[in-house]
Order: structure tokens, then C-alpha cells, then sequence
């Protein structure tokens, strides 16, 4: 292994680590914000019990969501200087935004979110909660702005070898920012709803506070329903927007070397091998990738090995323009295929969560299912984000700059062992933590924020201790 | 004025509030093992900066993302080239930013005793590698003309920049100490002052050592004849100032005097560098200034227009949360 590599196996795995935890706080304070307003217009205390549990949940993974960021936001110059340097003017700005607009509103509204209860009125704290809300969309907005700029330039011309910024608003209307940003909320949004679903299916499945775990359920259920329709809708918006975009990485998420039939089989599972640029074993679904790619049962799927040609054509020859072809059609299929089963999961649970029978009546099978469904968003969105951006390599910025162009030079293989081994032991242990913590708040139920921990201690939840 | 003078300014500024109120959780966070002598008392002690100490972060992530925008060849050149120091920087951060929010979500002894512990030796550490980024960065670091920084181990680790480290650890601890004395009430508030009368004598020897290895260790002297002295001189002082007003349980104005202490040295720091950014120690040929570091015109007159925009409504929700949460915390009943 290189430099080059090692610099991105560290950088793939801080990233996917950061978004762990950004889905679930996206998605919990959301739902968190709904129990606030509920409370806030029906007075009932039982849902200031549901804000306040839940936003316990919310705040364990917001702290290891905010640790974690701090590294992403410095990694660009340590691991990638040169492409910092190249991407500073276009890349900087909607970083510096992103920090000056959400950062700022998300840690301070969370501040008073979490502590001003009981000094200040009940619907200044709802709004707080609104406000950490919107703070965590917009940061989403922002730095996947930034990352859009990656998978479609716009907005800027190279000066002296450097990307210089010439429309700052480009960078908000990108086509690729309009079909990532609703995917990747979406797809945070279901995170959320299907972690507290999931934790009150255990909960309903020992029968311990039914009444609480019931709404809880239910409301989750809806936004999960919701979210994962759209995540179906704008994950094919995804797919027909790289058909123009980023034809490769569509290619190599269909393992399509040479071109398709018309119309387009899809393929469903195959193995193959990279080196010989062909598939051994697959199964087709007739028509299906016309349909994904043009909306329509006909047209004809340009392959890797054309695109080659093509891309060599356009961006100079001697390169492999070839993505690794396995990692991006498996996590396309893992991510799909967990979407598939999230939308059937949470129609099912909105169904049984309403019938007259009453929730208890749910198949335990259901419950159970439920529970180990709390995994499949966090699988399909590290799958999605796979697949993106290995999907667009060997470049950083499609196009114009490779990763390999990318790496900090004057950063060693010593550093970078010490850096990968160490930040992966913190991570291992935060989320062993973490995991243990959530575990704990799940299984005691709302009993946790009833009971003031021990005498002795100051409970920050409490306005006594600010008396 | 020319835009990148304002944004040479503008990170100045934020590196400074950063030290400004980052300083003083820092010195919290180190007094829960220095003043405090059981559970509740760190607790007490933990609960003035609750609400505070992760926008007080924010403020070194937008002066991190302000770098980025606006001088892209200095964040990129900074950022690899302290590598190393960051790595562990960032571990510290890790450990410290954890530590606070989960040990209010534990609730046996033992274990947020451990918080405790990592709370107070990261709200250390975290300063003192800052100290030491920024003194030895001022003193100049080996960078070649292509803006890459090839370090060698004594270039970060010496006796300037270990000095330097405490000096910020120290001025930290004492700002801390001041911020304890406005928010709590009882035997913390107390020790508090105990200890702050005793440690600013060892902070203004600090300083002194500090002031002289600028002279030694820096150009400062020569570039800045009048400001590096004055900006010193300005630092002791407000030492001298925050030490009386602390022993006359003055403790606002002993508060802001430490303060003052500490934004008098970052922006001595960044006026001593202005127009350099990073200083080579090989030819000042190489030097990064605010011209060959800086992001095109197009982009910083965007930013600026954007940060004019947003910086009222920022400073006016965390001044407003800081009214919020104003009053003393007390000792809790045992
Ligand atoms: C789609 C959303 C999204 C994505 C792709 C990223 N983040 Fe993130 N980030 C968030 C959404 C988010 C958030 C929701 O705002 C977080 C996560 C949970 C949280 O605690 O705040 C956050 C926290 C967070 C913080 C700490 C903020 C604080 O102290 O309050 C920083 C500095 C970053 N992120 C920076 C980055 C960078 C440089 C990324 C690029 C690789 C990145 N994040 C990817
Ligand atoms: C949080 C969600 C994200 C995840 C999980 C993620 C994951 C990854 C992975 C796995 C790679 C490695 C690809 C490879 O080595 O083949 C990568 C590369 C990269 N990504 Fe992302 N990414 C995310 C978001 C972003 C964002 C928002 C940006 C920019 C703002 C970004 C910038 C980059 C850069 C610069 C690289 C180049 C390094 C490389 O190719 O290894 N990523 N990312
Ligand atoms: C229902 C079927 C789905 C389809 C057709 C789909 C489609 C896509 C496509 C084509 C991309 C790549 C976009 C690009 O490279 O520019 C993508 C990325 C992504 N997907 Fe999906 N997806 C689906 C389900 C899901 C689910 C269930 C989740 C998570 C809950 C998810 C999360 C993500 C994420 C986080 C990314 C990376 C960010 C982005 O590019 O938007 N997807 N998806």
C-alpha cells in the first residue's frame, strides 16, 4: 500500500464514521422538534416526556456527530493539501458558510434547547428545537454543495491552474445538489425514524410503558414512511441525472462493460472480474435499466469500454478512467435493496400501528424485524455514499483533478499509519460507547428522564441546579 | 481596504474570540481536578460552561473553515505540514467534547470519574498544543518554495514553542479560574481565588520568559518595533490589573482583564506575521503571504458580503444565550 492509498482508506473511513451519527442527529432532533410542538400545542406531558427522551438519543449521537466533524473539517489540508489548494477558492466558501450559518445556530440553540428549559417560556424552546433542526439541514445543504461541486463542477474557470470561483449561486443551484440534497436528508430523515421505531418495537415487544412506545412508534412510522418514498423517488432522479453527468459510474454500478441491447436488461446480481473487463455469471431483468436510466422501456446503455474510449478522448489518454467496478455495483444494489425493504417495513408498521386491534396486537415477527431494521438505513446510507464516491474516482473533481493529483505531498507513510491506526482505535472505542449508552437509555425507557439520577448529583436537565 | 487585509483581520479576529472564550472552558475544564474535591463540585464547576463550550468550539471550526475560503494555500500548508501535532490535537478534541456530553448521561460514580479525568487532562493538552502550533509557526517552519512544509522533529517541539504551549495552558487556567468566580457561588468560588492569587505569579514569570524568547526566537522585534513590545506590555498589565481586581473579588473585571490578557497575545501573534502567513525558514522568498496564499477576488468579495450578513445575528444569539444562562450556579445540597 502507498501513500496514496493509505491517505484514502484513512480519509474513507473518518468520512464514513462522521456519517454514522450525522443520518441519526439529522433525523432524531427532527422527530424530537415534532414531540416538542405536540407538547407545545396539546399540553399533554406525556409528549414533553417523548421530546425529552428521544432528545436524549439525539444528544448521544450529536456529541460523537460533532467530534467526529471537527476532524472532517481539518482533513482537507492535512490528507489532501494540493487539492485544497487547487479547490480552495470554490471549495472554501460554502465550508466557511456552512460553519458561520449552522454551526454557530446548531451548538448554541442546542445550548438552550437542553438547559433553558423552566427559565425561559415553553415555546422559546420549541423553537430552539426547530432551530437546531434547521441547523443540521443546512449544513447538510452546504457541504453537500461542496460536494456536489465534486461530482459536477460549475460555476468557476481554472485560472493558473487553480479552480477560481466565478458564481457563487451556481454552487446552490448545481443539478447534481438538487437530486443529492433531497436524497441524502431523505435518507437521514428515515435514519431517525427507523432508530426510534426501531427502539420502541423492544420496548412494545416487552410491554413496558405501551402507551408511550405506541405514539412513539406511530409518529416515527409516518415520517418513516414518507421519507422512504422519497428516497426511492429522488434515488431514481439520482440514477437518471448520472446518466448525463457521470456515465461511467452508472456503468460501473450496472458491472455494463461493453454496451447494452436495446432495450436495457438490468442487472440484478453478477461476478466478474475487473482485470478481464467482463462478467462471468449474472441475472438480467429485461427492460428495468432503460426504464432507471431514460424513463422509458427502450435506449440502448453505453459500457465502460466505450466510455473509456470516450473519456480518453475528452480528458487525455493513459489513465484508467475506470472505476473499481465491485464496490460500486454491490453498495448500489445493498443500497437499494435496503431501501426495497425500508419502504415495505415502514407501510407495514404504519399499517399495524393503526389497525383497531390496537398496536399490541402486532406480530411479534414484526416487532422483531423492526428492531434489527435499526441497521438497514445506517448499511444504505455508508452504501451510498460508496458507491458515489468511489464511483467517481480516479477523480476528486470530476474531470478536472484526480486523487492522485489530491494528496499531500509532504505527509508521510508514518504519519499517516499513526493517523489511520489511531483515529480508527477512537473510533472502535466511541462507538462501543456510544452503543452502550443508547442501549441503556433503550432499555430503562422514559423511567430515565423521570428519575433524577442520585441525590447527589446535579441533574443539568433540571432548573435547580441553576437556581 | 484591499479583501485580503480584511480577511487577514477577520481570522485574527476569530482566532482571538476563539482564545477568548475557548479559554476559558479550557480553564474550567483543567480546575475541575485543581479546585474542586468531589463529584458535585466538578459538576458545579462542569455546569457554567454547559451551554457554552460547543458554540465556544464553533468559533475555531469557522476560523478553520475562514482559512480554507480565503487562504486556501495557508490552510493547506498549515494543516499537512503540522500533521503529527493535529492528529493528536484532534484526538484530544475527540476525547474532550465526549467526556463533557457523556458524562452528563452516566450516572455512576466510577465512570464519570473517568469522564472527569479526560475532561481535565484534554482541557489541558488541547491549549498547550495550540501554544505550541502558533509559536513555533511564528518562529518559521521549514517550507520550500513549492508552499510545502517538510518539518523535522525539533522544529515543532523547542524551547520557544514548549514555553509558548504552557504560556497558553496557563493563561487558559487563569481565565478560567476568573470566568468560576463570576458563575458559582460557595467553596469552589472561594478556592478559586485562593488559587488564582497564587498561580499569577506564575503566569507573569510566564510571560516575561515568553516576551523575552520573542525577542530571541522571532523576528517580531524588528518587523513590529512598536506594536510587539506595546502588545506585550499590554498583556502583563491586564495581568497585573486582572490580580487586583481578583483579590478585591472584583471578579467581572478580573474576568475581562484576563481576557484581555489573552486576545493581547494571539493578536500580537498575527500582527507580528501580517502581511506573512506562514513564515519559511529557509528563504523569505518562500513566504506565504496574504497575496500568494489568498482565494481570487470573486470569492472573497462573496464571503465578505455573506459574513457582514451573518455575524450580527451570531454575536446576538450567543451574547443572548450568555444573558440567559448569567446567574451563579450553587453547590448542590449533599
Ligand atoms: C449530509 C450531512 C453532512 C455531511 C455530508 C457532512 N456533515 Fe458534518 N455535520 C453534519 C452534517 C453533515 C451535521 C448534521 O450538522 C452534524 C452531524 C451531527 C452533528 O452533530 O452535526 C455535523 C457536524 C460537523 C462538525 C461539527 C459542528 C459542531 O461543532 O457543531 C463539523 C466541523 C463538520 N460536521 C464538518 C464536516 C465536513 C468538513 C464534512 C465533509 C466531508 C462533513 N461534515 C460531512
Ligand atoms: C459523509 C458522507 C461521505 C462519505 C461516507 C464519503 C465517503 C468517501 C469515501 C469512501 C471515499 C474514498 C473513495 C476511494 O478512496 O475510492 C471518499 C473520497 C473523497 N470524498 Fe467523500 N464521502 C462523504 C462526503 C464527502 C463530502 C461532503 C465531501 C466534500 C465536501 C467529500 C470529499 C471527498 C474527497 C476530497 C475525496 C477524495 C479522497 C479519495 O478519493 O479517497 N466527501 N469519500
Ligand atoms: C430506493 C432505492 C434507491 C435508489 C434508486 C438510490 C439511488 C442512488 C444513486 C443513483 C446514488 C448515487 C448518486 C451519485 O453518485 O451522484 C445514491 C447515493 C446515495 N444514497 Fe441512494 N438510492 C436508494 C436508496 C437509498 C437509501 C434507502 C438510502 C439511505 C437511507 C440512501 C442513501 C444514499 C446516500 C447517503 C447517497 C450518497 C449521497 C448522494 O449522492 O446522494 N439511498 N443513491
Amino acid at each position: 500500500m502507498d501513500v496514496l492509498e493509505l491517505a484514502r482508506v484513512q480519509y474513507a473511513l473518518t468520512t464514513i464514521f462522521h456519517f454514522f451519527f450525522v443520518p441519526l442527529s439529522i433525523g432524531t432532533i427532527f422527530i424530537v422538534a415534532i414531540f416538542e410542538t405536540m407538547y407545545l400545542f396539546k399540553k399533554k406531558a406525556e409528549y414533553l416526556r417523548m421530546a425529552k427522551f428521544w432528545g436524549k438519543i439525539f444528544l448521544l449521537s450529536f456529541a460523537i456527530g460533532v467530534v467526529t466533524g471537527i476532524l472532517q473539517e481539518f482533513q482537507f489540508g492535512m490528507n489532501w493539501s494540493e487539492y485544497s489548494r487547487f479547490m480552495g477558492d470554490v471549495f472554501g466558501a460554502p465550508l466557511a458558510v456552512e460553519a458561520l450559518l449552522a454551526f454557530f445556530m446548531e451548538s448554541t440553540f442546542i445550548g438552550i434547547w437542553m438547559f433553558g428549559r423552566g427559565k425561559l417560556p415553553d415555546w422559546v424552546i420549541t423553537v430552539s428545537a426547530w432551530l437546531v433542526s434547521i441547523g443540521t439541514l443546512l449544513s447538510a445543504l452546504w457541504i453537500l454543495a461542496a460536494n456536489s461541486f465534486m461530482q459536477e463542477p460549475v460555476g468557476f474557470e481554472i485560472q493558473d491552474g487553480k479552480a477560481v470561483l466565478t458564481d457563487f449561486m451556481a454552487l446552490l443551484t448545481n443539478p447534481q445538489l438538487q437530486v443529492e440534497f433531497p436524497h441524502t436528508v431523505f435518507g437521514a430523515l428515515a435514519t431517525g425514524a427507523f432508530v426510534i421505531g426501531g427502539i420502541s418495537a423492544y420496548n412494545l415487544l416487552k410491554k413496558k410503558d405501551v402507551e408511550f412506545f405506541k405514539t412513539s412508534f406511530n409518529v416515527s412510522m409516518i415520517v418513516a414512511a414518507i421519507a422512504s418514498l422519497a428516497i426511492a423517488f429522488s434515488g431514481h432522479a439520482q440514477a437518471k441525472h448520472l446518466m448525463d453527468s457521470q456515465p461511467m459510474k452508472m456503468a460501473a454500478s450496472e458491472a455494463l462493460w461493453d454496451d447494452s441491447e436495446d432495450p436495457a436488461a438490468w442487472t440484478i446480481l453478477a461476478i466478474g472480474d475487473q482485470q478481464e473487463e467482463k462478467n462471468t455469471w449474472n441475472i438480467d431483468l429485461p427492460f428495468a435499466l432503460s426504464y432507471l436510466a431514460y424513463g422509458e422501456f427502450s435506449g440502448s446503455v453505453e459500457g465502460m469500454k466505450t466510455l473509456q474510449a470516450k473519456y480518453e478522448e475528452k480528458y487525455g489518454e493513459g489513465v484508467d478512467y475506470i472505476p473499481p467496478v465491485w464496490p460500486v455495483f454491490w453498495s448500489f444494489r445493498i443500497m437499494a435493496g435496503f431501501g426495497g425493504v425500508m419502504l415495505v417495513l415502514s407501510i407495514l408498521g404504519l399499517w399495524f400501528g393503526n389497525r383497531r386491534k390496537g398496536i399490541l396486537a402486532t406480530p411479534t415477527w414484526f416487532l422483531r424485524t423492526m428492531m434489527f431494521a435499526m441497521a438497514a438505513p445506517f448499511i444504505a446510507n455508508t452504501a451510498g455514499w460508496i458507491m458515489t464516491e468511489i464511483g467517481r474516482q480516479p477523480w476528486t473533481v470530476f474531470g478536472y483533478y484526480t486523487t492522485a493529483q489530491s494528496v499531500s505531498p509532504n505527509v508521510s507513510m508514518g504519519q499517516l499509519l499513526f493517523s489511520t491506526i489511531s483515529f480508527s482505535t477512537a473510533y472502535v472505542i466511541l462507538a462501543i460507547i456510544m452503543i452502550y449508552m443508547v442501549a441503556r437509555v433503550a432499555k430503562q425507557g422514559p423511567s430515565i428522564i423521570d428519575t433524577a439520577p442520585k441525590q447527589e448529583n446535579v441533574d443539568l436537565m433540571d432548573k435547580e441546579a441553576f437556581k | 481596504m484591499d479583501l485580503t487585509v480584511f480577511w487577514f483581520i477577520l481570522i485574527a479576529v476569530l482566532f482571538t474570540g476563539f482564545f477568548f472564550l475557548e479559554g476559558f472552558d479550557f480553564g474550567v475544564g483543567m480546575s475541575t481536578r485543581l479546585i474542586a474535591k468531589n463529584k458535585n463540585e466538578r459538576n458545579q464547576l462542569m455546569s457554567t460552561i454547559g451551554p457554552f463550550w460547543d458554540a465556544n468550539e464553533v468559533w475555531l471550526i469557522t476560523a478553520g473553515g475562514a482559512l480554507f475560503a480565503a487562504f486556501p494555500s495557508w490552510y493547506a500548508t498549515m494543516f499537512s505540514g503540522y500533521y503529527t501535532l493535529f492528529v493528536i490535537f484532534l484526538l484530544v478534541l475527540i476525547a474532550r467534547g465526549v467526556a463533557i456530553e457523556y458524562s452528563h448521561h452516566t450516572h455512576t460514580d466510577k465512570y464519570i470519574n473517568y469522564w472527569h479525568w479526560l475532561i481535565f487532562g484534554s482541557s489541558a493538552l488541547a491549549p498547550f498544543l495550540l501554544g505550541m502550533l502558533f509559536t513555533s509557526l511564528v518562529q518559521g517552519m521549514p517550507i520550500d518554495k513549492d508552499m510545502h512544509l517538510f518539518g523535522t522533529f525539533t522544529d515543532y517541539v523547542n524551547v520557544y514553542s514548549v514555553v509558548g504551549g504552557v504560556a497558553v495552558m496557563l493563561l487558559s487556567l487563569v481565565h478560567g479560574l476568573t470566568f468560576i468566580g463570576i458563575r458559582t457561588e460557595g467553596v469552589v468560588r472561594e478556592r478559586a481565588r485562593q488559587m488564582l492569587s497564587k498561580l499569577f505569579i506564575v503566569l507573569l514569570a510566564g510571560e516575561v520568559v515568553f516576551a523575552v524568547l520573542t525577542y530571541t526566537s522571532t523576528d517580531f522585534f524588528t518587523v513590529r518595533p512598536v506594536a510587539t513590545p506595546v502588545f506585550l506590555a499590554i498583556t502583563v498589565a491586564c495581568t497585573l490589573l486582572a490580580w487586583a481586581f481578583a483579590t478585591k473579588k472584583k471578579e467581572s473585571i478580573a474576568f475581562t482583564m484576563t481576557g484581555l490578557a489573552f486576545a493581547s497575545v494571539v493578536i500580537m501573534l498575527f500582527v507580528g506575521l501580517f502581511p506573512r502567513v506562514m513564515i519559511s525558514s529557509i528563504d523569505p522568498a518562500f513566504n506565504l503571504t496574504i497575496d500568494n496564499a489568498s482565494s481570487g477576488d470573486y470569492t472573497l468579495s462573496v464571503m465578505t458580503k455573506i459574513s457582514v450578513v451573518l455575524l450580527p445575528f451570531v454575536l446576538g444569539y450567543q451574547i443572548w444565550s450568555y444573558y440567559i444562562f448569567r446567574k451563579r450556579i450553587h453547590p448542590t445540597k449533599k
